[in-house]
Protein backbone atom coordinates (compact mmCIF):
# COMPACT_ATOMS: atom_id res chain seq x y z
CA UNK A 1 0.00 0.00 0.00
CA UNK A 2 1.57 2.93 -0.97
CA UNK A 3 0.44 6.62 -2.08
CA UNK A 4 0.46 6.01 -6.16
CA UNK A 5 -1.92 2.67 -5.36
CA UNK A 6 -4.37 4.51 -3.41
CA UNK A 7 -4.40 7.55 -6.11
CA UNK A 8 -4.59 4.54 -9.08
CA UNK A 9 -7.72 3.20 -7.13
CA UNK A 10 -8.95 6.65 -6.75
CA UNK A 11 -8.48 7.54 -10.57
CA UNK A 12 -10.40 4.16 -11.57
CA UNK A 13 -13.19 5.18 -9.33
CA UNK A 14 -13.76 8.33 -10.83
CA UNK A 15 -13.31 7.26 -14.23
CA UNK A 16 -16.19 4.94 -13.29
CA UNK A 17 -18.21 7.54 -12.10
CA UNK A 18 -17.23 9.79 -15.43
CA UNK A 19 -18.24 6.88 -17.58
CA UNK A 20 -21.70 6.57 -15.82
CA UNK A 21 -22.28 10.61 -15.32
CA UNK A 22 -22.19 10.42 -19.18
CA UNK A 23 -23.80 7.65 -20.62
CA UNK A 24 -26.48 6.72 -18.43
CA UNK A 25 -29.98 8.79 -18.86
CA UNK A 26 -31.49 8.62 -15.93
CA UNK A 27 -31.36 11.33 -13.50
CA UNK A 28 -30.67 9.46 -10.83
CA UNK A 29 -28.26 7.32 -12.00
CA UNK A 30 -26.32 10.08 -12.85
CA UNK A 31 -26.61 11.66 -9.50
CA UNK A 32 -25.29 8.59 -7.95
CA UNK A 33 -22.15 8.52 -10.19
CA UNK A 34 -21.49 11.59 -9.23
CA UNK A 35 -21.60 10.52 -5.62
CA UNK A 36 -18.81 8.04 -6.88
CA UNK A 37 -16.62 10.91 -8.34
CA UNK A 38 -16.88 12.93 -5.12
CA UNK A 39 -15.96 9.31 -3.18
CA UNK A 40 -12.91 9.40 -5.33
CA UNK A 41 -11.89 13.14 -4.78
CA UNK A 42 -12.06 12.79 -0.95
CA UNK A 43 -9.93 9.38 -1.33
CA UNK A 44 -7.04 11.30 -3.07
CA UNK A 45 -7.66 14.27 -0.78
CA UNK A 46 -6.98 12.54 2.54
CA UNK A 47 -4.10 10.64 0.57
CA UNK A 48 -2.23 12.94 -0.05
CA UNK A 49 -2.76 14.55 3.55
CA UNK A 50 -1.49 10.98 4.79
CA UNK A 51 1.47 10.80 2.89
CA UNK A 52 2.81 14.43 1.64
CA UNK A 53 1.82 16.23 4.44
CA UNK A 54 3.81 20.10 2.81
CA UNK A 55 6.69 20.53 4.51
CA UNK A 56 5.76 23.85 6.60
CA UNK A 57 2.90 21.75 8.11
CA UNK A 58 5.70 19.12 8.94
CA UNK A 59 6.78 20.91 12.11
CA UNK A 60 2.75 21.34 13.69
CA UNK A 61 2.18 17.92 14.21
CA UNK A 62 -1.35 18.75 14.55
CA UNK A 63 -1.96 20.13 11.29
CA UNK A 64 -1.13 17.29 9.31
CA UNK A 65 -5.05 17.10 9.34
CA UNK A 66 -5.83 19.87 7.09
CA UNK A 67 -6.70 17.11 4.34
CA UNK A 68 -9.11 15.69 6.25
CA UNK A 69 -10.98 18.96 6.54
CA UNK A 70 -11.25 19.16 3.48
CA UNK A 71 -12.64 15.93 3.38
CA UNK A 72 -15.34 17.34 5.34
CA UNK A 73 -15.93 20.05 3.76
CA UNK A 74 -16.62 17.91 0.38
CA UNK A 75 -18.66 15.58 2.39
CA UNK A 76 -20.94 18.25 3.09
CA UNK A 77 -21.38 19.92 0.15
CA UNK A 78 -21.83 16.95 -1.79
CA UNK A 79 -24.47 16.24 0.83
CA UNK A 80 -26.21 19.28 0.14
CA UNK A 81 -26.12 18.94 -3.81
CA UNK A 82 -27.63 15.47 -3.55
CA UNK A 83 -30.56 16.97 -1.27
CA UNK A 84 -31.12 19.61 -4.01
CA UNK A 85 -30.35 17.20 -6.62
CA UNK A 86 -33.27 15.04 -5.50
CA UNK A 87 -35.80 17.63 -4.72
CA UNK A 88 -35.12 18.46 -8.29
CA UNK A 89 -35.86 15.35 -9.19
CA UNK A 90 -39.01 14.92 -7.65
CA UNK A 91 -40.27 18.17 -8.96
CA UNK A 92 -39.63 17.29 -12.89
CA UNK A 93 -41.01 13.58 -12.08
CA UNK A 94 -44.17 15.48 -10.66
CA UNK A 95 -44.18 17.60 -14.08
CA UNK A 96 -43.44 14.94 -16.94
CA UNK A 97 -43.64 11.95 -15.31
CA UNK A 98 -40.55 11.02 -16.28
CA UNK A 99 -36.86 10.64 -14.64
CA UNK A 100 -35.05 10.38 -18.17
CA UNK A 101 -32.48 13.41 -19.23
CA UNK A 102 -33.20 12.85 -22.96
CA UNK A 103 -36.39 14.14 -22.24
CA UNK A 104 -35.75 16.79 -20.01
CA UNK A 105 -35.50 19.82 -22.32
CA UNK A 106 -37.02 22.37 -20.69
CA UNK A 107 -36.30 24.82 -17.49
CA UNK A 108 -40.10 26.08 -16.87
CA UNK A 109 -42.76 24.99 -14.29
CA UNK B 1 1.61 -5.51 10.01
CA UNK B 2 1.95 -4.31 6.83
CA UNK B 3 0.73 -7.84 5.22
CA UNK B 4 -2.39 -7.31 6.80
CA UNK B 5 -2.47 -3.26 5.41
CA UNK B 6 -1.58 -4.75 1.81
CA UNK B 7 -4.28 -7.23 1.95
CA UNK B 8 -6.93 -4.88 3.32
CA UNK B 9 -6.29 -2.68 0.77
CA UNK B 10 -6.10 -5.12 -2.06
CA UNK B 11 -9.27 -6.65 -0.86
CA UNK B 12 -10.62 -3.11 -0.68
CA UNK B 13 -9.75 -2.20 -3.93
CA UNK B 14 -11.36 -4.75 -5.46
CA UNK B 15 -14.88 -4.42 -4.04
CA UNK B 16 -14.76 -0.90 -4.31
CA UNK B 17 -14.12 -0.79 -7.94
CA UNK B 18 -16.00 -3.98 -8.56
CA UNK B 19 -19.07 -2.59 -6.82
CA UNK B 20 -18.63 0.78 -8.41
CA UNK B 21 -19.16 -0.93 -12.33
CA UNK B 22 -21.68 -2.62 -11.01
CA UNK B 23 -23.54 0.85 -10.02
CA UNK B 24 -23.42 2.10 -14.00
CA UNK B 25 -23.61 -1.03 -15.66
CA UNK B 26 -26.50 -2.96 -13.96
CA UNK B 27 -30.05 -2.84 -15.07
CA UNK B 28 -31.94 -2.86 -12.21
CA UNK B 29 -31.73 0.86 -10.24
CA UNK B 30 -32.49 -0.78 -6.81
CA UNK B 31 -29.37 -3.08 -7.44
CA UNK B 32 -27.18 -0.70 -8.46
CA UNK B 33 -28.38 2.08 -5.03
CA UNK B 34 -27.40 -0.93 -2.81
CA UNK B 35 -24.04 -1.25 -4.59
CA UNK B 36 -23.34 2.09 -4.22
CA UNK B 37 -23.84 1.86 -0.46
CA UNK B 38 -21.07 -0.92 -0.78
CA UNK B 39 -18.92 1.87 -2.64
CA UNK B 40 -19.40 4.03 0.42
CA UNK B 41 -18.35 1.50 2.82
CA UNK B 42 -15.19 -0.09 0.69
CA UNK B 43 -14.21 3.71 1.00
CA UNK B 44 -14.17 4.39 4.71
CA UNK B 45 -12.10 1.21 4.66
CA UNK B 46 -9.62 2.94 2.92
CA UNK B 47 -10.10 6.02 4.94
CA UNK B 48 -9.46 3.96 8.37
CA UNK B 49 -6.06 2.40 6.60
CA UNK B 50 -5.04 5.58 6.15
CA UNK B 51 -5.88 6.61 10.00
CA UNK B 52 -8.72 8.84 9.27
CA UNK B 53 -10.85 6.94 11.77
CA UNK B 54 -13.20 10.36 12.22
CA UNK B 55 -13.75 10.83 8.81
CA UNK B 56 -14.43 6.88 8.30
CA UNK B 57 -17.14 7.27 11.20
CA UNK B 58 -18.35 10.47 9.04
CA UNK B 59 -18.42 8.13 5.65
CA UNK B 60 -20.37 5.68 7.48
CA UNK B 61 -23.05 8.24 9.14
CA UNK B 62 -23.57 10.50 5.99
CA UNK B 63 -23.28 8.45 2.96
CA UNK B 64 -24.33 4.86 4.08
CA UNK B 65 -26.78 5.94 6.81
CA UNK B 66 -28.20 9.11 4.64
CA UNK B 67 -27.66 9.45 1.31
CA UNK B 68 -28.15 5.60 0.59
CA UNK B 69 -31.58 6.11 2.26
CA UNK B 70 -31.97 9.30 0.05
CA UNK B 71 -31.21 7.35 -3.26
CA UNK B 72 -33.66 4.63 -2.24
CA UNK B 73 -36.66 6.71 -1.68
CA UNK B 74 -35.77 8.53 -5.10
CA UNK B 75 -35.67 5.54 -6.61
CA UNK B 76 -38.87 4.29 -4.99
CA UNK B 77 -40.43 7.62 -5.76
CA UNK B 78 -39.80 7.39 -9.54
CA UNK B 79 -40.08 4.56 -10.02
CA UNK B 80 -40.04 3.58 -13.75
CA UNK B 81 -40.76 -0.62 -14.43
CA UNK B 82 -40.33 -0.38 -18.52
CA UNK B 83 -36.90 1.79 -18.49
CA UNK B 84 -35.06 0.83 -15.73
CA UNK B 85 -31.35 2.40 -15.97
CA UNK B 86 -31.05 2.53 -19.99
CA UNK B 87 -27.73 4.29 -21.70
CA UNK B 88 -28.48 6.99 -24.04
CA UNK B 89 -26.71 7.69 -27.16
CA UNK B 90 -23.25 8.82 -25.82
CA UNK B 91 -21.73 5.13 -25.17
CA UNK B 92 -18.64 5.37 -27.20
CA UNK B 93 -18.14 8.69 -26.40
CA UNK B 94 -18.50 8.19 -22.79
CA UNK B 95 -16.14 5.40 -22.62
CA UNK B 96 -13.82 7.33 -24.73
CA UNK B 97 -13.51 10.30 -22.34
CA UNK B 98 -13.52 8.10 -19.26
CA UNK B 99 -10.35 6.08 -20.39
CA UNK B 100 -8.46 8.87 -22.20
CA UNK B 101 -8.87 11.01 -18.40
CA UNK B 102 -8.09 7.45 -17.06
CA UNK B 103 -5.46 6.59 -18.64
CA UNK B 104 -4.13 10.64 -17.92
CA UNK B 105 -4.61 10.12 -14.23
CA UNK B 106 -2.53 6.94 -14.18
CA UNK B 107 0.18 8.23 -15.92
CA UNK B 108 0.34 11.01 -13.49
CA UNK B 109 0.21 9.78 -10.45
CA UNK B 110 2.38 7.00 -11.11
CA UNK B 111 5.29 9.09 -13.06
CA UNK B 112 5.03 12.09 -10.90
CA UNK B 113 7.61 12.16 -8.22
CA UNK B 114 5.64 13.16 -4.98
CA UNK B 115 8.20 12.85 -2.27
CA UNK B 116 6.14 11.39 0.70
CA UNK B 117 7.39 12.19 4.26
CA UNK B 118 9.69 9.31 5.44
CA UNK B 119 8.27 6.17 7.15
CA UNK B 120 9.20 7.54 10.80
CA UNK B 121 6.94 10.69 10.02
CA UNK B 122 4.90 8.85 8.46
CA UNK B 123 4.16 6.74 12.00
CA UNK B 124 3.53 10.13 13.88
CA UNK B 125 1.05 11.31 11.38
CA UNK B 126 -0.91 7.91 11.87
CA UNK B 127 -0.49 8.44 15.71
CA UNK B 128 -1.58 12.13 15.29
CA UNK B 129 -4.61 11.40 13.27
CA UNK B 130 -5.71 8.61 15.56
CA UNK B 131 -5.36 10.29 18.76
CA UNK B 132 -7.37 13.15 17.19
CA UNK B 133 -10.19 10.73 17.55
CA UNK B 134 -9.44 8.12 20.18
CA UNK B 135 -7.55 10.23 22.61
CA UNK B 136 -4.29 10.15 24.11
CA UNK B 137 -2.69 6.40 24.40
CA UNK B 138 -2.55 5.73 28.11
CA UNK B 139 0.19 7.00 30.21
CA UNK B 140 1.00 9.36 27.37
CA UNK B 141 -1.09 12.24 28.59
CA UNK B 142 2.08 14.32 29.96
CA UNK B 143 4.25 14.19 26.90
CA UNK B 144 4.68 17.27 25.33
CA UNK B 145 2.62 17.07 22.15
CA UNK B 146 -0.47 15.52 23.42
CA UNK B 147 -1.43 18.61 25.00
CA UNK B 148 -1.15 20.80 21.65
CA UNK B 149 -3.04 18.36 19.63
CA UNK B 150 -6.73 18.79 19.91
CA UNK B 151 -7.32 17.59 16.11
CA UNK B 152 -9.79 18.42 13.80
CA UNK B 153 -12.51 19.99 16.07
CA UNK B 154 -9.51 22.68 16.52
CA UNK B 155 -8.79 23.48 12.94
CA UNK B 156 -12.55 23.19 11.71
CA UNK B 157 -13.47 26.24 14.22
CA UNK B 158 -10.38 28.28 14.55
CA UNK B 159 -8.07 27.84 11.16
CA UNK B 160 -11.23 27.25 9.18
CA UNK B 161 -13.83 29.12 11.02
CA UNK B 162 -14.48 30.81 7.49
CA UNK B 163 -15.31 28.03 5.63
CA UNK B 164 -16.96 26.31 8.04
CA UNK B 165 -19.53 29.46 8.61
CA UNK B 166 -19.75 29.43 4.79
CA UNK B 167 -20.85 25.67 4.47
CA UNK B 168 -23.30 25.66 7.31
CA UNK B 169 -24.82 29.10 5.45
CA UNK B 170 -24.97 26.68 2.13
CA UNK B 171 -26.47 23.90 4.28
CA UNK B 172 -29.33 26.45 5.11
CA UNK B 173 -29.54 26.94 1.61
CA UNK B 174 -30.10 23.83 0.37
CA UNK B 175 -32.52 23.33 3.14
CA UNK B 176 -34.85 26.20 2.26
CA UNK B 177 -34.28 25.34 -1.15
CA UNK B 178 -35.18 21.85 -1.01
CA UNK B 179 -38.61 22.75 1.03
CA UNK B 180 -39.16 25.03 -1.37
CA UNK B 181 -38.53 22.50 -4.68
CA UNK B 182 -40.53 20.05 -2.34
CA UNK B 183 -43.39 21.65 -1.81
CA UNK B 184 -46.15 21.11 -3.68
CA UNK B 185 -47.78 24.14 -6.02
CA UNK B 186 -51.24 25.98 -4.21
CA UNK B 187 -50.31 24.71 -0.84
Amino acid sequence: MSLESMLVVAAVLFAIGLYGALARSNVIAVLMSIEIMFNAVNLTVVAFSRYVAPLALRQEIGSVLTGQVFAIFIITVAAAEIALGLGIVFAMYRHTESVSLTEANQLRH
Amino acid sequence: MPVVQDLAFWVLSVVAIAAALGVVLVKDLFRSALLLAVVFISVAGFFVLLSAEFLAVVQVLIYVGAISVLFIFGIMLTRNVREGNVPNRLQIPAVMCASLLLVGMIAAAINTDWRPIPEAAAQMVDAAQTQSVAGPPAGASSSGYAEQDTGLAELLIADFVLPFEAVSLLLLAALIGGLALARSRGS
